[in-house]
């Protein structure tokens, strides 16, 4: 077990690094100057950037924990 | 270091009434967002309708997280009950103060002081929940602390059924004219009654016990936001309790609670008062299981409900939603009559052209009934100039949907009593009594408010995208609480912290 929770350590600074780029690229894609919806804004993907980056990176330091072996299990 | 009974009572009922209060607070804000749009944000003026924007996102995921950190850290510093004394008059003073504010069109600066107390709603209720939780806890006895808590998870649900419950009533009190003119306040202005009856209430309580015996040796934190996210230690299991459990419990909640209602009305175009009843129903229905699975979470651990709400959830959402938008397409339906009426009247805006709106109900052979109105405008001197502005739908569904959508909605308000009602008790556990307010308030409102808030924007994000159809919403639910999943069941144990001891490493699996 707590070899999978250090592997899949990497998984989820991947998952981090996927996450922002796909936030990104979202927020490029969508925001429109003429756009009616809430994606179309760009205040609202502004606060969502604001606030999700620094979730993925915790999410990233989630990872590098399990990936140290912080969540291991310790024998007893 | 538990109460008697009866003590134990009426730290619930302070607590309870208290944050079922913010909740109704902060959700007549949301139900009456058509009017406040109305009377404080007018269309067509880009500055208003940025500042809209602003309350709308900027108080759920800004200032909600922000508000957990601020509140959360003065409750580990001074105290739980002085703490969400605060919270609880920032709240009620914002709410108050929201429905005595005169109109846009006669005070200019009417969207500005909307949206700062909106901020302050959001700031309140970051700091509430966090000191209601840990109040409970730190009175409870270890083998009831999933079951008292869980009275504090049943608020949410209770304060939306409340002001969906206090705005029927005022709507159905007085006429049109009376509730578009000033009724639609009387719900805001309520609210000072109600919270001056909690804070009353909460005057008379004590401080929490073992934050009490901690401030009596001196061994409270000086620094709680650098004890909390500065060391690796408690730091490591802020992040697991965001991934592992509340990021998962947080979409659950929202898709069940509020998703599910936005599908049922916009993408079921279902007709508002009999659905918004039937939800009420379900709701009702589905509340004790708040209790119920809290009550269970002593039994078997927290984290086993938890992760079986979620699971459910991934797997069910598609069938669920399938089932209750089968219900309402009128294409799967045999028609058996249909009646048209049209009615011309000239526009308010332009003289020169008229409105034309025809109006189709279809009956169908289960007695359901499709409501279509088209408007088209029609330029006096072009007759044959029609164009088409709009069309709604409205379907009735017949009574005997009733159990049906009732149950399916029941099903899904059962999920997020399942990672709902065992969450408290779940965060509490986790973290020392020196840093609780702030550890546990931080991951809980990251999970609520910013994973659980963001369910309607990525769902709109996700149906924009070519190939996507009315469910692929619900991919977002269901990758996060996925994610969670795998995390939760990977990482944290299903022991039960007997004594809310400081040894957080005690979760870990």
């Amino acid at each position: 077990m707590n070899t999978i929770k250090k592997n899949l350590g990497f998984i989820w600074i991947l998952l981090a690094i996927v996450a922002i780029g796909l936030l990104l690229q979202s927020a490029f894609t969508h925001i429109k100057p003429n756009g009616k919806l809430d994606i179309n804004k760009p205040m609202p993907w502004m606060i969502i950037i604001i606030v999700f980056i620094p979730i993925a990176v915790g999410l990233g330091l989630f990872g590098w924990y399990a990936l140290k072996g912080e969540y291991n299990r310790k024998e007893s | 270091m538990s109460l008697s009974t009866k003590g134990i009572w009426k730290v619930i009922t302070a607590s309870s009434v208290g944050t079922l209060i913010e909740w109704y607070d902060f959700y007549i804000f949301g139900s009456l967002a058509t009017i406040i749009s109305e009377k404080f944000f007018p269309t067509g003026n880009p500055t208003t309708a940025f500042l809209a924007t602003l309350a709308t996102f900027a108080a759920g995921f800004i200032v909600r997280p922000f508000g957990a950190l601020v509140f959360g850290r003065l409750g580990d510093l001074i105290g739980r009950k002085h703490t969400f004394l605060l919270t609880l008059v920032i709240m009620g003073g914002s709410t108050f103060l929201i429905g005595c504010i005169p109109e846009y069109k006669n005070f200019h600066g009417a969207p500005y002081l909307i949206l700062l107390l909106r901020l302050l709603q959001g700031l309140a209720l970051g700091g509430e929940y966090g000191g209601a939780a840990t109040y409970v806890a730190e009175h409870a006895p270890a083998n009831k602390r999933g079951y008292y808590t869980s009275w504090i998870q049943t608020t949410a649900t209770l304060g939306l059924f409340v002001s969906l419950l206090v705005i029927l009533t005022i709507q159905n009190t007085l006429s049109k004219e009376a509730y578009a003119d000033w009724g639609w306040r009387l719900p805001f202005l309520l609210s000072i009654l109600l919270v001056l009856v909690s804070i009353v209430i909460r005057m008379k309580m004590n401080e929490s016990p073992l934050f009490a015996k901690l401030k009596s040796e001196g061994k409270t934190s000086t620094n709680p936001l650098k004890d909390s996210f500065g060391k690796k230690q408690n730091m490591k299991m802020v992040l697991l309790a965001l991934f592992g459990a509340t990021m998962g419990q947080g979409v659950v909640w929202y898709t069940g609670q509020f998703y599910a209602q936005t599908f049922l009305l916009k993408t079921c175009n279902l007709e508002p008062t009999q659905t918004n009843t039937w939800i009420g129903i379900a709701l009702l229905l589905a509340t004790p299981f708040f209790v119920f699975f809290g009550w269970l979470s002593d039994k078997i651990g927290r984290k086993a409900i938890m992760l079986t709400g979620m699971l459910l959830a991934i797997f069910c959402y598609r069938p669920i939603f399938t089932a209750m938008y089968n219900m309402s397409d009128v294409k799967q339906k045999q028609e058996v009559t249909s009646e048209i009426t049209i009615r011309k009247i000239l526009s308010a805006e332009n003289p020169k052209d008229s409105i034309i709106f025809k109006t189709t109900v279809a009956t169908y052979s289960d007695h359901s009934k499709l409501a279509q109105t088209e408007k088209y405008t029609q330029e006096t001197l072009k007759p044959d100039n029609l164009k088409l502005v709009e069309t709604k739908k409205i379907v009735t569904l017949d009574s005997s949907y009733r159990l049906q959508l009732i149950s399916l909605v029941f099903i899904l308000v059962l999920f997020v009593t399942m990672v709902y009602g065992p969450i408290a008790a779940f965060l509490v556990e986790l973290f020392p009594t020196k840093i609780r307010y702030t550890s546990m308030s931080l991951p809980y409102h990251i999970g609520n408010g910013v994973f659980g808030g963001l369910v309607p924007f990525i769902a709109t994000l996700i149906t924009v995208t070519p190939g996507s159809n009315y469910l692929s919403g619900l991919w977002y639910p269901i990758g996060v609480a996925a994610v969670c999943l795998v995390i939760g069941t990977l990482y944290l144990t299903n022991k039960k912290d007997e004594n809310v001891t400081d040894d957080v490493n005690e979760y870990i699996q």
